[in-house]
């Protein structure tokens, strides 16, 4: 092939299966120290064990059972809630992390993974990271620079084609997340109707928190087409969505991000 | 039809940059396999049925129980086509990972690149001049994604 990626001059990656996905940390920086990987590696997977709706035995999934309060549970839960709550009210309803599983079970998922990302993007960067990427199942924090001079460069997927992108941004210090119906088949839900989202190909969201631009990729998934511009009005949040009539619709912010 | 060409071209050259396919031998360094050894635990590994819930029942995985190596992970098939994933491990961590096949939906990808094949057309002098760093989309996220790579994971085991 034509064209190899530019060796990075230094480059540290680690790959892990976590939260039902698979995340990686690309470190750029060569003075912090391994063991920052590692706690933002663990602190995934603590994350995992207490709120995954997956696993039988986690709080998340005693809650849902009724076997515990939300008192009983570790505050970090209350905080998800919180948010939940904040973004069904927002998206009128669209978000619902109650109504975003078929079995009816609280799925606080569209949350839980940006949440918990951003704290470990928050572990590498106290020990001193200040560029690198973290990239979870393709929600991407970008932070600093992959290398002098350049910006961070992240493809979003086409939607029905993963060797091709759609399009390309150019980024740093800043979060960019992608809900699509794509290869998990209809698997988000509009909160409320309980039928899955059918307007949107893909929705990508780009902003400062991954939180926020996660749940919001998701909310605005639900919500279909109006969603892009029902992104685009939180401040310093910008979104990308392909139609399922093949429709590109993008903010303006975004048109900067990939110019 | 020129769009589809332009697509197929597209395809194959976006192909180079897919996340965690970077090529880094010459960077790959020594790791010190550490303290970690104390939060070794066996993982039973997700099994390798094609349940949608499968790979989400991931168990913690330890980072120094593996063997260094390369190891090619299962093909794991479902309605969307073939997952199939090639992991590395360097000091006893999972330090690449390269996908080796990927669910390509031809019919809807010939659809879409209708209105798509411009803007993908761009992205090819873009990706000459720039490479991708990262890529944002639901392939990574795909549970036969995760199962391919945790598959491979289990074969490392000491």
């Amino acid at each position: 092939m034509a064209i190899q990626s530019l060796p990075a001059r230094d480059r540290r990656l680690r790959v892990e299966p976590v939260m039902g996905t698979v995340i990686s940390i690309d470190l750029r920086d060569e003075g912090v120290p391994e063991q920052a990987i590692d706690d933002a590696i663990e602190w995934l997977h603590a994350v995992d064990r207490r709120f995954s709706p997956y696993i039988h035995e986690s709080e998340l999934s005693r809650l849902g059972r009724g076997e515990i309060t939300v008192d009983e549970c570790h505050p970090d839960l209350r905080t998800i809630l919180d948010l939940c709550e904040e973004l069904r009210l927002e998206s009128e309803g669209a978000f619902n992390a109650w109504m975003a599983r078929a079995d009816g079970r609280l799925d606080p998922s569209g949350v839980v993974k940006g949440w918990a990302v951003e704290r470990a993007a928050r572990i590498v960067a106290e020990a001193g990271g200040w560029n690198f990427a973290i990239s979870a199942g393709g929600d991407v924090i970008a932070r600093g620079a992959p290398e002098a001079g350049r910006k961070w460069q992240v493809g979003i997927r086409h939607p029905h084609d993963p060797n091709a992108v759609a399009a390309t941004v150019a980024v740093t210090d800043l979060a960019i997340a992608t809900s699509g119906s794509y290869e998990r088949g209809d698997h988000i839900l509009d909160g409320r109707t309980g039928e899955p989202a059918r307007e949107l190909l893909s929705l990508t969201v780009a902003g400062p928190s991954m939180m926020l631009a996660d749940a919001a990729a998701t909310a605005g998934f639900a919500m279909g087409e109006r969603g892009i511009a029902w992104v685009a009005r939180r401040d310093g949040y910008d979104a990308y969505g392909i139609t399922v009539d093949g429709r590109v619709r993008y903010s303006d912010g975004f048109a900067r991000l990939m110019a | 039809m020129p769009t589809r060409a332009a697509v197929a071209i597209i395809a194959t050259v976006i192909g180079v940059f897919l996340l965690f396919s970077f090529k880094t031998p010459a960077q790959a360094r020594p790791k010190t396999p550490s303290a970690d050894v104390a939060q070794a635990s066996p993982s039973p590994g997700a099994s390798p049925s094609g349940s949608p819930s499968a790979s989400a029942t991931t168990s913690p995985s330890s980072s120094s129980a593996y063997k260094d190596g390369t190891y090619t992970g299962q093909d794991v098939q479902n309605q969307f086509g073939d997952t199939q994933v090639k992991i590395t491990i360097s000091g006893g961590k999972i330090t690449d990972v390269q996908a080796i096949q990927l669910p390509y939906d031809r019919q809807r990808s010939a659809e879409i690149s209708q209105f798509a094949a411009p803007q993908l057309h761009d992205e090819v002098l873009q990706a000459q001049s720039a490479q991708i760093d990262l890529l944002s989309g639901a392939t990574f996220t795909s549970d036969a994604y995760a199962q391919s790579v945790q598959s491979a994971l289990d074969q490392a085991h000491r």
